[in-house]
């Protein structure tokens, strides 16, 4: 990753964060505006979970990922904590790796 | 309650999320390093960035081989929220001068929700204050800590680091699915990624999933978000 990107992206995030301090207070008011950044933030960590999951490549695959993943879901609904669920993901992918 | 227990109550509620994203850090350096970031750009994402779902996508791009716009955009994207809590903040923070430029840097996910949670205008303060600089000195000390670890850890993908990066991404958003809205766009959205990978370069599969979140927030529908105690 080139440091260019790095700070541009950084940039850019702090910048939004700012606009919010110096914008028109009406200006983004809109409910249907909030709606849509909600949206946005949860269509991108949904894709990005998905790609991250299955990709390859080019390429969709089913490999000891999917497992892992099942395990995450399971902690996440039992409430457990973020590092729990992290950590036993890569740990069942690991195994099973060494186990194939 | 006597005012400086009140206080305390909320000084402790901001330590207490400050420790609680600190494992979120360790993950987050761990995994950066395993998408080939160095561990000082690792550092200088926690520090300059400071806003963990987009540095979760940032290094997950990368990851994926997509190009530096790609990842660029997508960090950008996942942190328009933040705008929104700024303008949320603004009138009850009143920050002036040099105050304001570091509040616009700790404005996320938990300083917001801690502060907005409070019952009155300096408990507000207090609250967003506190919580965002606990953040952010265990975000940056727990980022560097797990970045040091994933770089003495060799292969990242026999230590599923692939795995642990998806189930990162599932669990920033869990706390957000809780109504029908969300989780019909995080379906939509994650079919026409996988969808595609094939034919897209990389990177793109996750930005076609804004196209989702347009046409889900089209919708007419009532309810309407608020922050959520997860990653900065």
């Amino acid at each position: 990753m080139s440091w260019v990107a790095l700070l541009a992206a950084s940039g850019v995030c702090y910048l939004t964060k700012l606009v919010g301090y110096l914008a028109p207070h009406r200006w983004l008011e809109h409910p249907r505006m909030r709606q849509m950044a909600a949206m946005v933030t949860v269509a991108l960590l949904s894709a990005l979970f998905a790609v991250q999951t299955l990709g390859s490549g080019h390429s969709v695959v089913l490999d000891a990922r999917v497992p892992a993943i099942v395990v995450a879901a399971v902690l996440l609904w039992r409430k457990a904590p973020f590092i729990v669920v992290v950590v036993a993901a890569g740990a069942v992918a690991a195994l099973l790796r060494l186990a194939t | 309650m006597a005012d400086s227990l009140v206080r305390n109550t909320v000084l402790r509620q901001a330590l207490s999320v400050g420790i609680a994203t600190g494992a979120y850090g360790i993950s987050f350096g761990a995994l950066s390093v395993a998408s080939g970031l160095t561990v000082a750009q690792t550092c200088a994402l926690s520090l300059l960035m400071f806003t963990g779902g987009s540095q979760f996508a940032l290094v997950g791009v990368v990851g994926a081989g997509g190009t530096g716009v790609a990842s660029v955009v997508t960090a950008g994207l996942l942190g328009i929220r933040n705008g929104f809590y700024g303008l949320q903040m603004a009138p009850l923070l009143r920050a002036r001068s040099w105050r304001r430029p570091l509040a616009a840097q700790l404005t996320i996910d938990e300083s917001t929700a801690v502060g907005t949670a409070q019952s009155r205008p300096d408990l507000v303060r207090l609250g967003f204050w506190s919580t965002g600089l606990a953040v952010f000195v265990l975000w940056n000390l727990t980022t560097l800590f797990g970045a040091v670890l994933g770089d003495a850890m060799g292969d990242p993908r026999s230590y599923g680091m692939d795995a642990a990066a998806a189930a990162a991404f599932l669990g920033l958003i869990w706390p957000r699915l809780t109504t029908l809205r969300p989780r019909a766009v995080a379906i939509g959205a994650a079919v026409l990624a996988v969808a595609l990978i094939p034919i897209a370069p990389a990177g793109v599969p996750v930005l076609a999933a804004v196209l989702v979140a347009v046409a889900g927030s089209w919708q007419k529908g009532g309810d309407r978000p608020k922050p959520d105690q997860v990653a900065p």
